[in-house]
């Protein structure tokens, strides 16, 4: 039951139609009718929430102002305050960031039988990856193949991704599962062994893999064990803050800073590699968050620092159910397996407004319409939401299906009073995923020598929009491949010398020189919630 | 005027608003949180926080990011807990009964007294999944701990020092890799993609003009 009584009675006319509702196969859009649907009502299509880089390898780009602001900003230590000459880390791979990738990168490193050590802001596993609910996609399916993964991949990016890595994405991501599944996450399957799959929005074939509905903790928690049986160093609390260069120019290591102690350390390394996940702590635009605590872009900022490409990093992935009610959660992720499972997105009238499963932008965008321009969302004192109709799920697939298939949604409302199997819930989007971020080739480099980028960090993969499952996949597939090609580098490498951090006098001269007189120092490393009185 | 609740945070009373979470009363009163917050969402384990009610009895334990406050509530919260990880190697180990005797034997020394059970943030069955793990029947006992954050609560409790999710994530991974069923379709995919089956179709879609592909993926066939 709802708190507020008024969502109990509109609740009522959403049961009333259910039925009826459930029947309906809901019409695809047409190619027009999305693109004018984005541009009129999707966030990144706000000009004046962007700003135009002044500075930096992508002057002349838009990117959100945040963003802009901290990629702008100034570095959080000067290189008089570390001496770069007394190393207290020494290591062949330096990978930052405790996520998925950053663990794929590790595991694989460490199986390329080189030093590889990992430092990450909180601890490892903390991370978005820890949260990914829904699944990962793979088209290991007779009626599936890679190609047509390939389509959906590149289509869902608006074939704007960089081809040689979605097929890199798609050709390896069978053999991404395997390895997955031979490390011992437990995949749904029938008792044959056969995958249970199903669609995700912008899929042709139902290709996504699940673990229940905690698919990307069971992935994490997996890695993470693997990665302390293997013994590799894991350095909890620790953000990186800079990167270090060498005589040549060439990456070589970071500059750390103990999140609890504030003292800053040197890891010296021959290759490094950033997968430090997404940006939704950034809040853009004003937009809640499904991301951890320390998702602040960090990544893009070390590199951008020194020198790396950004690309795509002015395209967000507002997900189109986030929490709309009640407040403890807003924000917090309702899974698109919900609507993969059946059930459909209804208005104000318990009217069905939109096929479910259309692509995430345009899904997103079509619930922002439906609120605004259209009139029909339900208000709360949080603001307008729309209904996503979950008792639909066991009216189709029958009793005791979201229990098996969706606990941790069934239990993240059941905590608030709401039975998500009898009562629809209320949604609106929520900033979920950058599609952008550091550029990288299929081997993971980036334009700087010897630094790597992999997961949510990279950009390139995904194009300006990202479908559900790929990100996971993009994960397993670019954090190993990062881990085999910065241990091939580093075993070519020789320990570096002449470590620097001129870049960082070089940089300011260059925001001096743009006219950017900013006290804003980056990387974040985390977000202010506490209240100041 | 808010409705408003007292708390008291690692003793200090504060006034903070009804309805936040005893993380964002946290924040609230003003504390920087580093430690004690990992997704904000109920996935990480990292805000495992244990409350009691002014002169009430019964000790709970929650997640701090997915527990509203309540009025009278004395919390502190436990951001590491001392937990025993074995190491070892997936690849040597078999899922039978020794191997929980070789690594985790004290698990054998568990007296039901059900404190575990009785304090898991995610209401497991703690104690039950541990007399599955004692009896190699790691299948039952990867089920019932699939939903287990690794918060540390149930162990701070145990009298025999298990560290009961280090003993669960060790038996997932054995259901997983060896005693799920395999999955003929997937090791087949992966040998046609070594063998090369699909590179020439890739090409192929890599090299089209932008105004073919789109025609492609407009027009392609859908999966019920
Ligand atoms: C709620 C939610 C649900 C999702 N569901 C799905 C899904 O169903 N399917 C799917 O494919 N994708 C999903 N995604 C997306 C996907 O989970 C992420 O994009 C992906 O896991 C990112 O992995 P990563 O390793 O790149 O980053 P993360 O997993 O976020 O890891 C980044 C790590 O770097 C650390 N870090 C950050 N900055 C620094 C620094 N300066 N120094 C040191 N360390 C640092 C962070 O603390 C963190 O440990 C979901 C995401 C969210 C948030
Ligand atoms: S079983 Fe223990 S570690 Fe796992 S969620 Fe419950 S209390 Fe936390
Ligand atoms: S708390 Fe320890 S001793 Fe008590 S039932 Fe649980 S595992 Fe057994
Ligand atoms: S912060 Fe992750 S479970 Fe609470």
């Amino acid at each position: 039951m709802y708190k507020i009584e008024k969502l109990n009675e509109l609740a009522k006319i959403v049961a009333e139609k259910r039925a009826e509702n459930a029947s309906l196969e809901p019409r695809r859009m047409t190619a027009e009718e999305k693109d004018s649907l984005l541009a009129e009502f999707h966030p990144d299509y706000k000009q004046n929430e962007f700003t135009v880089l002044s500075a930096g390898v992508n002057k002349g780009d838009k990117v959100p102002t945040q963003l802009a602001e901290l990629l702008q900003g100034k570095s959080r230590i000067s290189s008089k305050d570390v001496d770069l000459s007394a190393p207290d880390y020494d290591t062949d791979v330096l990978i930052i960031g405790g996520g998925g990738a950053g663990a794929s990168a590790a595991i694989e490193a460490d199986q390329a039988g080189v030093k590889a050590m990992i430092v990450t802001k909180l601890r490892i596993g903390d991370a978005n990856t820890m949260m990914a609910e829904g699944g990962i996609q793979a088209a290991d399916k007779p009626n599936d193949s890679p190609a047509i993964h390939y389509l959906d991949a590149f289509g869902g990016g608006h074939f704007a991704a960089k081809p040689e890595l979605v097929n890199t994405l798609v050709s390896k991501a069978p053999e991404a599962i395997k390895w997955l599944n031979d490390l011992g996450v437990e995949f749904d399957k029938e008792a044959d062994g056969t995958m249970i799959t199903t669609h995700g929005g912008g899929t042709s074939r139902k290709r996504m893999h699940a673990a229940k509905d905690y698919t990307g903790a069971e992935i994490m928690r997996t890695l993470r064990d693997e990665v302390l049986n293997r013994g590799i160093p894991v350095v909890d609390f620790t953000a990186a803050v800079e990167i270090i260069l060498d005589s040549s120019g060439n990456a070589a290591g970071a500059v750390l800073m103990n999140m609890e102690t504030k003292e800053l350390l040197v890891a010296r390394a021959k290759t490094v590699i950033i997968a430090t996940g997404g940006a939704g702590r950034l809040h853009y635009q004003g937009f809640p968050t499904s991301n951890h605590y320390g998702a602040t872009a960090d990544g893009l900022i070390l590199g951008y620092r020194v020198g790396a490409k950004l690309l795509y990093a002015d395209t967000l992935q507002y997900h189109p159910t986030g929490t709309g009610y009640p407040e403890q959660i807003f924000g917090a992720l309702v899974t698109e397996k919900v609507r993969s499972l059946g059930a459909k997105l209804v208005n104000i009238d318990g009217d069905v407004f939109m096929h479910p499963l259309e692509t995430r932008d345009v899904t997103a965008a079509s619930i922002i319409r439906e609120c605004t321009a259209n009139g029909k969302g339900i208000e709360t004192d949080l603001g307008s939401a729309v209904w996503l109709d979950t008792p639909m799920i066991e009216y189709k697939n029958g009793e005791g299906t979201i229990e098996k298939r969706i606990p941790a949604m069934m239990r993240m409302f059941g905590k608030y009073g709401i039975d998500i199997r009898k009562e629809p819930i209320l949604v609106y989007p929520t900033l979920h995923y950058q599609n952008g971020g550091l550029e990288i080739n299929p081997d993971c480099s980036t334009g700087v020598e010897n630094l790597y980028a992999a997961g949510e960090a990279a950009g390139g993969i995904h194009g300006r929009n990202r479908l559900m499952g790929n990100s996971l996949l993009d994960v397993i597939v670019f954090g190993r491949n990062a881990g085999i090609y910065a241990a091939a580098k580093a075993k070519e490498t020789a320990v570096p010398e002449g470590l620097t951090l001129e870049h960082i006098e070089r940089f300011n001269n260059e925001l001096a020189a743009a006219g950017l007189d900013t006290d804003v120092q980056s990387p974040m490393l985390l977000p202010k919630y506490a209240r100041k009185s | 005027m808010e409705n408003k609740v007292n708390v008291f945070l690692f003793g200090k009373k504060y006034q903070v608003p009804a309805g936040l979470t005893i993380m964002t009363a946290m924040e609230y009163a003003g504390y920087e949180l580093v430690r004690g917050c990992g997704c904000r969402n109920g996935f990480c384990g990292a805000c495992a926080t244990i409350y009691r009610i002014k002169d009430k009895q019964e000790l709970h334990a929650c997640l701090a990011c997915q527990t509203e406050v309540q009025e009278g509530m004395y919390v502190a919260t436990l951001p590491f807990f001392p937990l025993v990880k074995k190491i070892y190697d997936i690849n040597e180990i078999k899922p039978t009964e020794q191997i929980m005797m070789q690594l985790y034997p004290e698990i054998y020394c568990c007296i039901g007294c059900n404190a575990c059970t009785k304090v898991c943030t995610q209401e497991l069955s703690v104690m039950q999944y541990i007399a599955h793990a004692q009896r190699g029947e790691y299948d039952k006992c990867a089920e019932l701990s699939f939903d287990c954050v690794m918060c540390g609560v149930c162990s701070s409790r145990c009298p025999a020092g298990i560290s009961h999710p280090q003993v669960a994530m060790l038996a997932r991974r054995l259901n997983g890799k060896y005693i799920a069923p395999d999955c003929a379709h997937l090791e087949e995919r992966v040998k046609e993609i070594n063998d090369g089956m699909y590179n020439e179709l890739i090409e192929k879609l890599m090299q089209k003009p932008v105004e073919e592909i789109k025609e492609l993926y407009n027009t392609r066939e859908i999966e019920k």
